[in-house]
């Protein structure tokens, strides 16, 4: 267990702070609401000497992931930060840049999409790229989002996996919110952390052509090795947790983390920081006898399906609360979870909540309201429900 | 091997190794000859950037892989964005002696590649990047881009309705007015001046950007053999020039007493072949007014050396 120090910092600094301890050589990053501080922070860092990168103040975000990637691929650690539209922007780089296996790390702040306009949290940028190829996590509090970063670096470096990943942050709610976090010493990162070593690079004296094209005859063969290595870095990411935890003493679980989830036959499935709000809950609910719990998916990618069964197969009914929806069917998540009870024999009935859209905040009562509903859920109800829509305005 | 980069880059300073080998371009693709010599004067020592277009059409398709030092390709967008990332890990890694090069069709940088490449040019990157210009979108099948110039045919252009209605942005005008480090417009039809011109770029420490003409005969419905003939006719009948910025200051390098009858030039090309007498006239009037300005920055700077050109007529 190595020494720390303990700051008071938001969500935004938090993140900085783990990207200053991680030592990447090239940061290109561009502003965008709620994100902004990270590059500002990041800037403060580079001007007073305590980063050593290479900065690059791009003109868009596109060019924020096409710097990175231009990086990468020499053999360097690289950064970068966005939101939402930011996110979307630059949608074609993503796809880029895990089909070129580059172990880039993103904090993504999570954050509606317009139109209409809304700089306000919720999670349909990142969730609308989960076929993108990367790695996606979901933290909870700055701490986390703090310790992933390190972490991300360490998981998408892997050998086995060697793909970027995204640290998803709820936008305000973990950005711009304050909390007392410990700051790991550089010497105890740099021990878990080591400089990234690859032999995928361009390399003066071993030249190679990367990025190319690949016909029919082959390309299949590309994407099944990155699927694989998507699968595989599940195992990668608990090894790193349990390396993490015996380094600092702070351990996540892995891909889910579940709370009082163990006996509880109704239970709730979070993403994010509104995990904090339902855990209290939770609290309130067991004190009143009532058996119920909750299961938080940390990662989306790789997905945690069996995870997920293996913690919510004796529950009676599983809400699955999130602050997306994809139109026109459900909620992808719920779509996931779906999935996962597919090949079990039998499952818990599942209702989708689908809330804290554009920014709208979901209070105790709500999640209340959520187990209420679960329990006296009925297979004829419907599945897919819009949590406070007021339909009086529509 | 050191280059003396004060007197001009002749054949026998040209690497006898071969950089980009065995694709498969057109046959007489001005394109390819502008990255072959180019990665010649450069060099092993060079990381090469190109974006989905001809060049990695024609060398990038897996596992027949052309080029024999380190090259990658960027997004369509991404060039100039691309480079700056290897130009920060090639300062950030401490490697030395080594070049960030990009070579980008018309389309992908005068276009879709434009706001990374005013941005790498802004924040004065060091890389060098080389638009080899050949007037429209040849690899997707000769769609009109933001080079093609006025009258030119292309597959979204027509002939019937009378070809390309735009005038061709002046890109090397764009990036001097960033107050880029360097900045030349070559052609292969004046190859000393071409590989002089990358051979000054490889010294700027900053952002160089060289636009070379670049004949497609796929696109301009011409024989390949007439390339370099007709890229150096280009700048022969005054619709090409041969220019270069530095340190604020322009440089006309081929200043022509007069000009080569336009028509010829013209009529030989199948991309123009619709042209009416009328047009031909319209084309030079333009070519006169690009001109009257081009003159006006270089005798502004240059007073003591610059002869007027009499305009020739169509």
């Amino acid at each position: 267990m190595s020494e720390s120090a303990r700051v008071f910092v938001s969500g935004n600094e938090a993140v900085a702070l783990g990207v200053r301890l991680a030592r990447p050589h090239v940061v290109a990053a561009y502003p965008i609401t709620p994100q902004t501080v990270v590059v500002e922070r990041l800037s403060d860092m580079v001007a007073d000497g305590s980063l050593k990168t290479e900065y690059l103040h791009v003109e868009s975000e596109h060019s924020a992931l096409s710097a990175c990637m231009g990086a990468s691929v020499l053999g360097a650690r690289t950064f970068t930060a966005t939101s939402s539209q930011g996110l979307l922007y630059m949608a074609e780089c993503l796809h880029y840049a895990s089909g070129g296996r580059m172990p880039i790390v993103m904090m993504n702040a999570n954050r509606s999409l317009a139109l209409p306009w809304n700089i306000y949290n919720d999670q349909r940028d990142s969730l609308s790229l989960l076929d993108s190829g990367w790695l996606q996590v979901y933290v909870e509090d700055a701490q986390e989002a703090l310790d992933m970063i390190i972490q991300g670096y360490a998981i998408a470096e892997n050998p086995a996996v060697m793909t970027p990943i995204m640290v998803n942050l709820d936008g305000f709610v973990l950005t711009h919110t304050y909390e007392l976090v410990d700051v790991p010493t550089a010497q105890s990162v740099d021990r878990f952390l080591p400089p990234y070593q690859t032999t995928n690079k361009l390399d003066l004296g071993a030249p190679k052509n990367m990025g190319f094209t690949a016909t029919p005859a082959d390309y299949t063969e590309f994407k099944y090795q990155q699927h694989r290595a998507l699968l595989d870095s599940a195992r990668v990411i608990e090894q790193t947790d349990e390396a993490y935890a015996s380094a600092f003493g702070r351990s996540y679980g892995g891909l889910v983390q579940s709370y009082q989830a163990e006996d509880a036959e109704l239970i709730l499935v979070t993403l994010g920081s509104v995990n904090g709000t339902a855990r209290v809950v939770v609290d309130g609910l067991r004190a009143e006898g009532r058996k119920v719990g909750l299961v938080r998916l940390r990662f989306l990618r790789p997905f945690p399906a069996r995870e997920l069964v293996a913690l919510t197969r004796h529950a009676r009914a599983v809400g699955v609360l999130e602050k997306n929806v994809s139109m026109g069917y459900e909620g992808t998540v719920f779509t996931h979870v779906n999935s996962a009870y597919s090949a079990e024999t039998s499952a818990p009935h599942v209702l989708n909540f689908v809330a804290g859209l554009g920014g709208r905040d979901i209070s105790r009562q709500d999640i209340i309201s959520m187990f209420d509903q679960l329990a006296s859920v009925d297979p004829t109800s419907e599945r897919v429900r819009f949590v406070n829509l007021k339909l009086q305005i529509i | 091997m050191s280059i003396d980069t004060k007197k001009a880059f002749g054949a026998r300073d040209l690497s006898d190794r071969e950089f980009f080998y065995g694709h498969k371009a057109c046959a007489g693709c001005g394109g390819s000859v502008a990255v072959r010599l180019a990665l010649k004067v450069l060099g092993e020592r060079t990381f090469t950037v190109v974006p989905a277009g001809c060049m990695s059409a024609v060398g990038f398709i897996f596992p027949q892989l052309a080029f024999t030092s380190n090259a990658i390709i960027s997004t369509f967008a991404g060039t100039a964005s691309m480079l700056s990332g290897v130009s920060a890990a090639i300062r950030a890694l401490g490697i030395k002696d080594a070049h960030a090069v990009g070579f980008a069709g018309d389309g992908a940088t005068a276009d879709i590649g434009i706001q990374a490449l005013s941005g790498a040019i802004d924040r004065r990157d060091k890389i060098i990047y080389i638009c080899y210009d050949n007037e429209a979108y040849m690899n997707t099948g000769v769609q009109k881009s933001g080079l093609t110039p006025l009258g030119a045919r292309t597959t979204t252009t027509p002939a019937t309705g009378g070809g390309s209605a735009a005038r061709k942005k002046d890109m090397f005008e764009i990036v001097a007015a960033h107050g880029i480090d360097y900045a030349a417009t070559a052609s292969v039809g004046y190859v000393q001046d071409y590989i002089n011109k990358v051979n000054k770029a490889r010294t700027i420490e900053g952002t160089s950007y060289i636009h070379v003409l670049a004949p497609c005969p796929t696109g301009w419905g011409t024989e390949p053999d007439e390339s370099i003939e007709i890229a150096k006719e280009a700048v022969d009948c005054g619709l090409w020039y041969l220019a270069e910025f530095e340190n604020s200051d322009y440089r006309l390098n081929r200043k022509p007493k007069e000009f080569a009858p336009l028509e010829p030039f013209l009529k030989r090309q199948g991309r123009y072949r619709h042209l009416s007498a009328s047009d031909i006239e319209t084309i030079a009037r333009y070519r006169d007014e690009k001109w009257r300005r081009i003159r006006r920055w270089d005798s502004q700077l240059n007073q003591d050396t610059h002869q007027d050109a009499p305009l020739a007529s169509s």
